[in-house]
């Protein structure tokens, strides 16, 4: 019961969980086998890849400026690292 | 139609009499997609909600597979979703049957039963609801428009129940009970309203107060109790009929067995074993062969999921010849009542025999001599393993 324990959720009959807004418990970066990593000497903070990411999980830090990948959620799909217009991400594995 | 405010007596059709159960249970959505033999119930609804008898609102679907999703959708929204369907339509929503029941949304559906394709047929056989009874939907068999009526009713508060919380099948021969004008009694709108109350299901889609996940992933560290619970709900299901059954007794003056049966006590030597409107023809039968001397009845099964084993079992165990009439194949395997039929009696001290026969099949006539011809089947002892068909043109 992984979800239901980090979150004190319960699992209803029919699967439905609650109380809802639990995905942040879910840490689905887990299933991956390697992460993104961003170079902070080739970025040019240009926040293409936080655009990219079909998880949301590259946060700018609060300068504004840099970015960083949250491996609890990088499921590894390397869609940051194509679209890097300085070539700034490589994938790292776990 | 029909707005009665007193118990009244009315020449209905079973598809007219689901539909004026619905107009006075007033679900808040029917998504529907017409086909026949069901067509009638909709019709029927569509027409009191064009005259502003019921506030439903109605959602023309593309498919039948859209009107199970469209049901779902607001069965967990916190509506209650009623529709109905016959054969191909029924098929088509197979895949979010399965969906429904696993989401424990309490949807009743009516089912006018129609033969599956091919060859495309629209007359009247099981092969619809019997193809679809690991769905995980509670399964009634109606033999008259009075049952359709009643049964339609009880299944709002069976499948609403909070220790059942599952969706619901009333299924009627389709044209043999949704066509036939039948004389019916109506209760009062005031007493349906007031029995199936109002949809509370206990979450909510669109709760802001208490927000749940429905429908999320679940892998193979979840599922396997999820589905655990399913059974034992459906367990659950057969101990709540019996209560909402009673419960509804009461307004009605009817009962409400998980199986009726008809000359049927210690001393009866040989019974069919049915359901839906071919126990009316078997009833016709045995009560001629009875006056004449013959021990012979009836047992005609309603609720066909939960399959009521425990009770059967103690009723058939005396019995010594047990005739068991199907409504459908099982391709590969014996038609699905008789299977359940030794099951229930496979753990009974007993030496009952037990004949399967297949009939009626893409509508083709039940006749009192089929009928006539079982019983004296079950009376020379002549049981086989083999499957025999009644009325089947040699």
């Amino acid at each position: 019961m992984t979800i239901a324990n980090s979150m004190k959720a319960k699992i209803l009959p029919g699967g439905i969980i609650a109380p809802g807004g639990n995905s942040i418990a879910n840490k689905t970066g887990l299933w991956a086998a390697r992460h993104a990593e961003v170079d902070q000497k080739k970025c040019i903070k240009c926040h293409t890849c936080v655009a990219f990411c079909p998880e949301g999980c590259i946060e700018i830090d609060a300068d504004g400026k840099n970015v960083k990948v949250n491996p609890d959620y990088c499921k590894g799909c390397m869609v940051c690292a194509v679209e890097c217009p300085a070539g700034a991400i490589t994938m790292k594995k776990k | 139609m029909n707005t009665a405010s007193n118990n009244n007596n009315l020449a209905m059709t079973g598809g007219e009499a689901a539909a004026e159960a619905m107009r006075q249970i007033e679900p808040g959505v029917v998504p529907v997609y017409p086909i026949t033999p069901q067509t009638p119930i909709v019709e029927y609804f569509a027409r009191f909600q064009a005259a502003g008898k019921v506030k439903t609102e109605i959602i023309t679907a593309e498919s039948e597979h859209s009107v199970m999703s469209a049901a779902i959708g607001a069965a967990a929204a916190g509506s209650r979703a009623m529709t109905a369907t016959s054969s191909a339509g029924l098929a088509l929503m197979y895949e979010i049957l399965g969906v429904a029941s696993g989401m424990r949304l309490p949807i009743v559906a009516n089912i006018a039963n129609r033969a599956l394709s091919a060859p495309i047929n629209i007359h009247c056989d099981h092969s619809d609801a019997i193809g679809v009874r690991d769905a995980g939907w509670v399964q009634i068999f109606c033999e008259t428009a009075q049952e359709v009526y009643d049964s339609t009713i009880l299944a709002v508060r069976l499948a609403e129940h909070p220790e059942v919380l599952l969706p619901v099948m009333v299924n009627q021969d389709g044209f043999i009970t949704s066509h036939l004008l039948e004389d019916i009694e109506i209760l009062p709108d005031q007493p349906v309203k007031n029995f199936v109350g109002a949809y509370r299901y206990p979450y909510s889609l669109l709760s802001q107060e208490q927000p749940v996940t429905f429908g999320a992933l679940m892998l193979p560290d979840h599922l396997f109790e999820t589905k655990v619970a399913q059974a034992e709900a459906m367990q659950k299901a057969g101990e709540v009929y019996k209560e909402v059954g009673s419960a509804l007794g009461k307004i009605t003056g009817r009962d409400y067995p998980k199986f009726e049966l008809f000359q049927v006590d210690e001393n009866t030597e040989a019974v069919i074993v049915t359901m839906s409107s071919a126990a009316g023809t078997a009833k016709a039968v045995a009560q001629k062969l009875f006056k004449k001397g013959q021990k012979v009845g009836v047992v005609k099964i309603k609720l066909f999921r939960p399959f009521p084993y425990e009770e059967l079992r103690a009723l058939l165990k005396d019995i010594r010849g047990i005739a068991v009439l199907d409504r459908a194949f099982s391709f590969g395997s014996v038609p699905a009542l008789y299977s359940e039929i030794i099951q229930t009696l496979h753990r009974a001290e007993t030496s009952n025999n037990i004949q399967s026969y297949v009939f009626g099949i893409g509508g083709r006539d039940l006749r009192e001599k089929d009928v006539k011809q079982v019983y004296a089947d079950l009376a020379a002892g002549q049981f086989s393993s083999e499957t025999k068909f009644l009325n089947l043109n040699q």
